[in-house]
């Protein structure tokens, strides 16, 4: 173990976590204003990795792609909300969880049918690979970089809009007491639908963001969409802030975890204790941490007040 | 207060800079009937909720009976002896009455880790609770769904289930309120016939049934009890008086 | 429901008699999963608790049966003993940390521990992880009853259905399962009324997990191959359907369900009727299927069967 690794693999982390948060701002959203359990998301974030991987090989254009594929993802979370999950808002959560486990079986098979079922490499353009020079002898790929700052800036745009903007206004006030809000006279249905499109760019982001480092194929929404529960149930329901501090924690957590408790274990223990238990308990640590979170606070680290 | 059943002292709760409930001292005597009255957003339903257990106060006591229950939650005070209605009809909607007031019964028997015997065949559960739903006039409804009891006779239901608990203490939330003229009639002569065998304290907006029922009146207005005696005192209290000021009293 | 059951027990020797082994196995394969959906309903109708989990425990009663056969014990009292009070053990402290929760929270707690169980599975190597592992023998009874004879194993499954069935039936309805469902219509209601809600809850939930357990160890021997697979989120979201599709909080229901899902799988997959295109997409069509259900059928396939009215 040495402190270039250790970087590194923080810095893995850091880009683990802002994906998880890029995915976890919009779902949060989601369940904290609309009260609906959305297992779909997950669908969202394969789309538009299909969606720019398919635009920027018909484009030729990588920054075309990106554009094409977030917008694409927009109007097919817009369509999904129209048409499927709008009738949802009213039902219980057994009917919620139960319908968007469908669209999750239709969006998957959706996409097998138009390019098929094994996994889809989606290259970079030459101007985003390659590797940086960072502090002493730490190399570190750009377009891992690059991950970082996008939702770095993502989460500055939507502290901005939460908390500064009269649509964050609302949305806080929609997150806390839906009630209250209708009665104001807001139209609440376009606030949903707003917020749902909203959450689905983001998750879209996310997807195409994912698509150059991680195989894009059916289901792969799925896998990314439990470590996002798990994301918004330590940091609390309907709080982009918690879903902040989450994702970076699971991020860290889970990272960290892989790289170095199956090492640390035979160094402390025995190289065979390491090797039974490091892989396995590192594939459970985060379910672990969310346990532990859940003992001491039940509602999360940054629970939306009222509710 | 030796003779108080129930009592509160400097019960205090907020909400964010809205004082709910500001240092009330409040007390039931064993066998009265107290009414609670006091304008809207007076902070009657806050209160009467950390006498039933479903909402702490910041700060202050609830006693009852002589011990404090401050901090027992809603299921502790009803096996205490604190039986409650609620202010909006809340009964078991996909049970028949007789379900609804077996339960009640059921879970002041022993525990519930009875996984055999059909509780609906119980006997010992089902003949008192027949009792009470005739004592309440639902005697010839017992087999229909509660959902399916017109509103008056879902809200003798409540009472139905409160009484099968043999409570020492009624805790009553506006049990006529949405009533019609007949309905809340029938309520207030039910009402009648538990004054005096049960300790009663009403939350009420409907002074008809208050005057009627109440030996002693507790003002409630902007979380300070402001005046309690009895109903003619409460009459002629000036600053009642002013509170209720555009409403009949 | 009694004809149903009658029905049930009739099809071995017509099996036999039309050379249609595959009927047996596929409906043994019913059977089971009709279990672990009676299982479910109890929580998820009855309790009002969305446990997106439930699969866990057909895995755990997997790997009982799997992990004891792997070092060479095949006795199947023991393993399916093992098989129940593991998934008891398990259900107890998932349902000490989720029952304490309700909605939302709920499902995502018990939607991720499964996933992490998942993960063990995958993860422990010596078991097979991501492949899983053949069991060799399947379980031993003392040559009381042989798994490898395909009617003895179905009569077996079709006997402990039954047996559920009716203890689920029993259950509902002792003052057990009239606190456990008044959770569900009114907690409020429950507690004003001197109820704790949360041991007839967690009592529910271990009880539930431990008959999973053992549609589990059905399961494995079933197969006669386990993975991780079993404990798939899928797999949880195909055990609520089921329980869905055929009717929510009702005696007959899981069997239906499971009954329903299954041959409507079969049918979309294997069907000759049906052209190529529905085979190799079948899942598109279930997914949509699922959705239509959901909104416009609730109250499932038990709500066709005369006289079959709700439990409760």
């Amino acid at each position: 173990m040495n402190l270039v690794l250790v970087a590194e693999q923080t810095l893995n982390g850091l880009q683990l976590g802002v994906m998880l948060f890029l995915l976890a701002a919009g779902l949060t959203l989601v369940f904290g204003i609309m009260n609906l359990v959305n297992l779909a998301h997950g669908a969202l974030y394969m789309v538009g990795a299909y969606l720019a991987a398919y635009f920027y090989q018909t484009t030729g254009s990588f920054a075309l792609g990106v554009l094409l594929g977030l917008a694409g993802t927009l109007v097919v979370g817009i369509v999904v909300e129209l048409v499927a999950l709008r009738t949802l808002y009213e039902r219980d959560h057994l009917d919620q969880v139960l319908a968007t486990f469908g669209l999750i079986l239709f969006f998957n098979e959706l996409i097998a049918i138009l390019w098929g079922r094994s996994a889809i490499y989606s290259t970079l353009p030459p101007y985003l690979t390659g590797h940086v020079e960072l502090i002493g002898s730490l190399r570190y790929p750009l377009y891992r970089l690059v991950i970082i700052g996008v939702g770095l800036a993502v989460a500055v745009l939507l502290w901005f809009v939460v908390s500064r903007t009269r649509l964050g206004m609302l949305i806080r006030a929609g997150a806390s007491n839906r009630a209250m809000v209708a009665a104001l006279g807001i139209n609440i249905r376009r606030l949903y639908t707003i917020v749902f499109g909203f959450g689905a760019a983001l998750a879209g982001l996310a997807g195409l963001l994912a698509g150059p480092i991680f195989s894009v194929q059916p289901g792969m929404g799925e896998l990314i969409l439990i470590q996002v529960f798990v994301v918004i149930v330590i940091g609390g329901i309907g709080s982009i802030r918690g879903a902040f501090a989450g994702a970076l924690i699971v991020g860290m957590v889970d990272t960290l975890g892989r790289a170095f408790l199956k090492p640390a274990l035979s160094a402390i223990i025995s190289p065979a204790a390491g090797d039974a238990a490091g892989p396995a308990l590192a594939s459970m640590l985060i379910y672990l941490l969310m346990a532990a979170v859940l003992a001491f606070r039940p509602e999360g680290l940054f629970p939306s007040r009222g509710s | 207060m030796t003779d108080a059943l129930l009592e509160t002292r400097a019960l205090r709760k907020a909400f964010g800079a809205l004082i709910a409930t500001d240092t009330v001292d409040f007390d039931v005597r064993a066998g009265e009937t107290h009414a609670v009255i006091g304008p809207n957003g007076a902070g009657k339903t806050t209160f009467i909720k950390q006498l039933s257990g479903e909402l702490r106060p910041d700060s202050g006591q609830v006693r009852f009976a002589g011990e404090d229950i401050t901090n027992l939650p809603s299921q502790r005070r009803s096996r205490e002896g604190l039986a409650r209605s609620f202010q909006i009809t809340s009964v078991y909607r996909d049970f028949s009455a007789l379900d609804n007031v077996a339960l009640a019964v059921q879970a002041h028997a022993g525990h519930s880790f009875r996984f055999w015997r059909p509780a609906r065949e119980d006997i010992s559960l089902t003949r008192p609770a027949m009792q009470v739903l005739e004592k309440v006039g639902l005697g010839k409804r017992t087999a229909i769904l509660a959902a399916n009891l017109a509103h008056g006779e879902q809200r003798q239901l409540e009472i139905a289930m409160a009484l099968a608990t043999q409570p020492r203490l009624l805790l009553l939330d506006e049990p006529v309120a949405g009533m019609g003229t007949d309905e809340s009639k029938r309520m207030i002569e039910l009402l009648a016939t538990l004054k005096g065998e049960k300790t009663i304290v009403l939350v009420e907006h409907d002074m008809d049934a208050v005057f009627t029922l109440a030996d002693r009146i507790s003002v409630l207005v902007y979380g300070r009890i402001i005046a309690t005696g009895t109903p003619v005192e409460i009459r002629a209290n000036q600053e009642v008086r002013a509170a209720y000021l555009g409403e009949d009293l | 429901m009694v004809a149903i059951l009658l029905l049930l027990a009739a099809v071995p020797p017509v099996a036999a008699l039309l050379h249609e082994p595959f009927y047996l196995d596929l409906l043994r394969r019913v059977m089971i999963f009709a279990i672990a959906a009676i299982s479910l309903n109890l929580i998820l109708g009855y309790g009002g608790m969305v446990s997106f989990g439930h699969a866990a425990y057909l895995g755990i009663g997997a790997y009982a049966v799997g992990v004891l056969s792997h070092h060479g014990i095949d006795n199947g009292w023991l393993q399916w003993g093992i098989a129940i009070g593991a998934s008891a053990l398990v259900a107890a402290a998932i349902g000490s940390i989720s029952v304490r929760t309700s909605g939302i929270y709920f499902i995502m707690i018990t939607l991720a521990f499964t996933q992490m169980l998942y993960y063990l599975g995958v993860s422990i190597a010596k078991y097979g992880g991501d492949d899983g592992m053949r069991l060799n023998v399947r379980s031993q009874f003392s040559g009381l009853i042989d798994l490898n004879d395909p009617a003895e194993f179905y009569y077996l499954v079709f006997a402990i259905l039954s047996l559920f069935l009716y203890l689920s039936h029993r259950l509902v309805n002792s003052r057990f399962g009239l606190v456990l469902q008044a959770t569900r219509l009114n907690e409020a209601r429950t507690r004003a009324i001197g109820l704790s809600p949360y041991p007839y809850r967690l009592a529910a939930f271990v009880i539930s997990g431990a008959m999973c357990g053992l549609a589990g160890a059905l399961l494995a021997n079933q197969t006669s191959f386990l993975t991780p697979e079993f404990m798939n989120w899928t797999r949880s979201g195909e055990l609520m359907f089921m329980v869905i599709l055929g009717g929510i909080a009702t005696t007959a229901g899981p069997l239906l369900g499971a009954a329903g899902l299954l041959l409507l799988e079969d049918v979309l997959q294997g069907w000759s009727v049906l052209p190529k295109w529905v085979h190799e997409h079948w899942q598109l069509y279930l997914g949509v299927i699922l959705v239509l259900v959901v909104l416009y059928a609730k109250r499932g396939l038990a709500g066709l069967l005369p006289g079959n009215e709700r439990d409760d």
